[in-house]
């Protein structure tokens, strides 16, 4: 299985899709030879997913002008089924699953395992290749178990086994470790590189350079709707790349980044305390017996900028909502102190009266209102402040919007957009401008350059690095060590819910934070070391 | 549409001077953040034109205008109270039921306890009210779908309404409850052809409006925000005018004001500033758009979900009591379907089904359309068989369009 010997699988030719008033697409080309992994990474707004949509079919034939040709002959889908019944399978960011049916329900959706009498479903069959598609992907589960009851690394080996299960050809992958920690991204990457041996070719969207290097052939890099370059990671499978992280993101954004971080002065000095959180322990909100967070106990300063690193599942987003108003789990022990002062916020409101705001890694979902306005959205945490004579004062409320929107170079024609039409770079930026215009003390940003280009990132690292210089405290969690690295004057790390380490910027680099975050139990001393 | 040229390449958008827009794509722009109110209210535009056409001009003479009015008056309260509900991302099927408990014991005090009518309303909202917040406990406390809880509310209410009427009709009401459904406003001052305070209303209204207009439009220019050219502005406030001038002068040929379109007034301009304005009301909005991200921003879901249904309670009441006084007793079979109606002129009306959107005006103009189409109907002759398969079909023509509209918008 060569590439020299057969043509290639795709070849999407000069691809231009215009949609009113916008070119999403010019002239774009991208060649998928047999057998490789063909990454494509751009900022976002750059085209990827339109380009994806336009190869899937859900952009039909006809809305887009160019050529797409598979296996060498010419194709026209005129929806997302026709491009499927060619072997070419999409498995969306967005996991697209349905919870409460099966393993095996879920592979054969839409694609049903039948007995002789048509509409009839023939189970055994159902669960006889059900077996045989997870044994291939590597999951080890019942395929009668409902997809609710495992994790989402595991939904996203469904995903592939249904993909399997169609005869693909072609494996498209939107963000798919986007979701998933560390362990079960690196499993799920064997896996796409053990499909290439089979012969099934794949497109990789990605975000995580550093994943781009470790598995694909090749990259095809996209800016504003135009092919930028397609590259060579590596010449033979079995090399390691050639290709550098910072030659991706300089076709990316079409400069040198020399530095992905803003220049930041450390924090010096002795400010006052700003966040103190001593002994807090949060209960799992269903299953009391577990302890998500154990006995944590941190400080941020005035204009200090606090990491916390820890892998999925160690209990980061939990002691950060907990300590917002108690919105996550049961709490059962722990002071909290903001700016010397006890505070026993056990609502939201509380919280944010006493000066603290959260900023949460799922934008979407706890973020943003997003069927409402930019303006709207900005305003929600904050509504009482632009109250005039009992009224909100709206013409005050755009101006503040309009405000933000110059100020964070949110990109969007009118602060009347609705929020779910904008990127996920400028959605973070309309909930970072939320919380800043809600004027806490303490911020707490819970992956706040989750799923964001390079670009977006640098902007937003430049509006923590202003808040912390106008003195706010800012506690960052991040699955990202080199962006803690980069950004923090201090870090946390946690694992299993407890504290298990305290590092000074100086003395932090990546193997020592990974080792402190896999670490069961805390160094004596580790805790309260200030 | 703009005239601004940006280079694909640069990062940061060069600043847009307003003035470099056209004044198409800021009309533009107004619009197709309302697309389906004014899709609406064009359509309900269409269907008068229409009927008046079809009826020889009956529709629109002043006596059926009036008749119009107060024909629909219920129905209109119950569909500004129930487009919250549906906002707040919650239904109400019980609003049927509680019409007819409420007249029920609106009957039960004057009729059998000889009350002054004045009090009776007063408590017959407490009693709206009340039934609002059993509910809302249930709801926004409890955690019960409100659907359940509502159905449950439907058949509690309904059957409550029989034990207190004992099955027979109330009858009758003082005149100055049945003034609640049937009256006008009284003629003061010289014989001028026209009734005299209907028209010092009307002005009253024309210039409130076109001062809201002139106050919005300099505050929008004193932030140095984007506002219509001039010469657009000029002709919607013409527009504006001429509307508010037409209906009047209708009105003012007849009897004049309905009461109960005082009432509906006030409902519209105080609920509509409620949820435009008011802080509670823009949570309103955040609870149905997004709950989760609502609360973690401090918004008190409990609390808000709660008072949507206590107002539900008392718009209810008021359409009760309303309702009554135009059948002039209360009976057990009040208000039977008028849930659904409330309901049909919501998404008629701009509703989502996942709630966050919508407004109050939307929903008057859903309940006119329904209104106007029932009184259309029934002036040319065409049977309560047709008119509901025609409404049916209107109700599923209007959210299809929308949902059509989204789909071409999202592409």
């Amino acid at each position: 299985m060569s590439a020299a010997e057969a043509g290639p699988v795709l070849e999407m030719r000069n691809i231009t899709k215009t949609f009113p008033g916008v070119t999403a697409l010019s002239d774009v080309n991208l060649t998928v030879r047999p057998g490789e992994i063909h990454a494509v990474c751009g900022e976002n707004g750059a085209g990827k997913s339109t380009l994806m949509k336009v190869l899937s079919g859900v952009h039909p034939h006809g809305g887009y002008d160019g050529e797409i040709r598979l296996f060498g002959e010419p194709v026209a889908f005129k929806d997302i089924r026709a491009s499927e019944a060619r072997g070419i399978v999409i498995i969306h960011q967005e996991l697209a699953l349905v919870p409460f049916l099966s393993i095996a329900e879920n592979i054969f959706l839409g694609n049903e395992q039948r007995t002789g009498a048509r509409g009839v479903v023939d189970w055994n069959a159902t669960l006889q290749r059900a077996t045989r598609l997870l044994r291939r992907v590597g999951l080890r589960e019942n395929p009668q178990t409902a997809v609710a009851d495992i994790g989402v690394g595991k939904q996203q080996l469904v995903e592939i086994a249904k993909a399997l299960s169609k005869e693909v050809k072609l494996l498209i992958l939107d963000e798919p470790t986007a979701a998933l920690n560390d362990e079960d991204s690196a499993s799920l990457l064997q896996l796409i590189l053990e499909l290439r041996d089979q012969g099934i070719a794949s497109i990789v969207i990605s975000h995580k350079l550093g994943e781009i290097r470790s598995i694909a052939d090749t990259v095809t890099i996209l800016r504003d709707g135009r092919t930028i370059e397609t590259l060579t990671v590596r010449e033979d499978p079995a090399r390691p790349a050639e290709l550098s992280e910072d030659r991706i993101i300089r076709g990316m954004v079409g400069r040198d980044l020399d530095h992905r971080f803003p220049d930041r002065t450390p924090y010096e000095g002795d400010h006052a305390t700003a966040l103190e959180i001593e002994g807090w322990t949060v209960r799992h909100p269903v299953d009391h017996q577990r302890k998500v967070v154990d006995d944590a106990s941190l400080t941020v300063r005035r204009g200090e900028i606090v990491g916390i690193a820890g892998l999925m599942g160690a209990g980061r987003t939990e002691l950060a909502m907990s300590v917002f108003g108690r919105s996550y789990g049961l709490y059962e022990a722990g002071t909290l102190r903001i700016a010397g002062r006890q505070v026993r916020a056990k609502t939201v409101p509380a919280a944010i009266e006493a000066g603290l705001a959260y900023v949460t890694e799922d934008r979407k979902r706890y973020g943003l209102n997003l069927i409402d306005t930019i303006n709207r959205n900005i305003s929600l945490a904050s509504l009482p402040a632009m109250v005039r004579r009992g009224v909100v004062d709206e013409h005050h409320e755009r101006s503040v919007a309009e405000r933000y929107r110059n100020s964070m170079n949110i990109k969007a024609p009118t602060v009347h957009e609705q929020t779910g039409r904008l990127s996920g770079g400028n959605q973070q930026k309309v909930v970072l401008s939320k919380w800043i215009h809600a004027d806490p003390d303490v911020l707490i940003l819970d992956e706040p350059t989750r799923g964001i280009d390079v670009g977006a990132k640098y902007e937003i690292y430049t509006v923590i690095d202003a808040l912390a210089a106008q003195g706010k405290a800012v506690l960052f969690i991040s699955s990202e060590l080199p962006e803690l690295l980069g950004m923090c004057d201090r870090i946390y790390t946690m694992a299993e819910g407890r504290l298990t380490a305290e590092i000074a910027r100086a003395d932090a680099g990546q193997e020592v934070l990974m080792r402190h975050m896999t670490r069961r139990q805390p160094a004596a001393g580790a805790r309260n070391r200030d | 549409m703009t005239t601004t040229t940006r280079s694909p390449h640069s990062g940061i958008p060069p600043q847009q001077p307003s003035a470099a827009r056209s004044a198409g794509a800021v009309l533009l722009e107004n619009m197709r953040g309302h697309m389906r109110q004014y899709g609406m209210l064009t359509a309900l535009l269409l269907i008068v034109v229409l009927f008046q056409i079809w009826t020889d001009g009956t529709l629109l003479l002043p006596n059926n205008v009036s008749n119009l009015i107060q024909q629909n008056g219920y129905i209109l309260i119950l569909a500004m109270g129930m487009m919250i509900v549906i906002i707040a991302g919650h239904i109400d099927l019980s609003v049927g039921s509680l019409v007819a408990f409420v007249g029920a014991m609106a009957a039960v005090m004057m009729v059998k306890g000889g009350m002054p009518w004045g009090l009776a309303l007063a408590l017959s909202l407490l009693i709206g009210a009340v039934a609002g917040a059993w509910q809302g406990f249930f709801i926004a406390y409890v955690g019960i779908p409100s659907f359940i809880v509502t159905l449950a509310g439907m058949l509690l209410f309904r059957g409550l309404t029989q034990i207190v009427l004992e099955g027979r009709s109330l009858s009758p009401f003082p005149g100055g409850f049945q003034n609640l459904a049937k009256g006008f406003i009284p003629e003061m001052g010289p014989y001028t052809q026209y009734h005299n305070p209907t028209l010092v209303i009307g002005l009253v209204a024309l210039a409130l409006l076109l001062l809201r207009e002139h106050r919005d439009r300099k505050r929008q220019l004193a932030y140095e925000l984007e506002v219509l050219p001039t010469g657009l502005w000029v002709g919607k406030c013409v527009a504006i005018a001429a509307a508010v001038i037409a209906f009047t002068l209708t009105l003012a040929s007849f009897h004049g004001v309905p009461v109960v379109m005082l009432v509906m007034g006030a409902l519209l301009i105080g609920l509509g500033y409620v949820m435009r304005n008011a802080v509670v009301g823009r949570h309103v909005y955040a609870l149905g758009g997004n709950k989760a991200a609502a609360k973690l921003s401090g918004v008190k879901d409990q609390r808000v979900t709660f008072l949507v249904f206590v107002n539900m309670g008392v718009l209810a009441a008021l359409a009760g009591c309303v309702y009554a006084a135009r059948l002039n007793a209360g009976t057990p079979q009040a208000g039977l379907n008028f849930e659904l109606e409330a309901i049909a002129a919501s998404f008629i009306g701009g509703a989502s089904m996942s709630g966050g959107v919508g407004t109050v005006m939307g929903a008057v103009i859903g309940g006119l359309v329904l209104g106007v189409l029932n009184n259309g109907m029934s002036l040319v002759g065409i049977g309560t068989d047709y008119q509901q398969v025609i409404k049916g079909l209107v109700l599923l023509a209007a959210v299809g369009f929308d949902v059509w509209n989204k789909r071409k918008a999202g592409r």
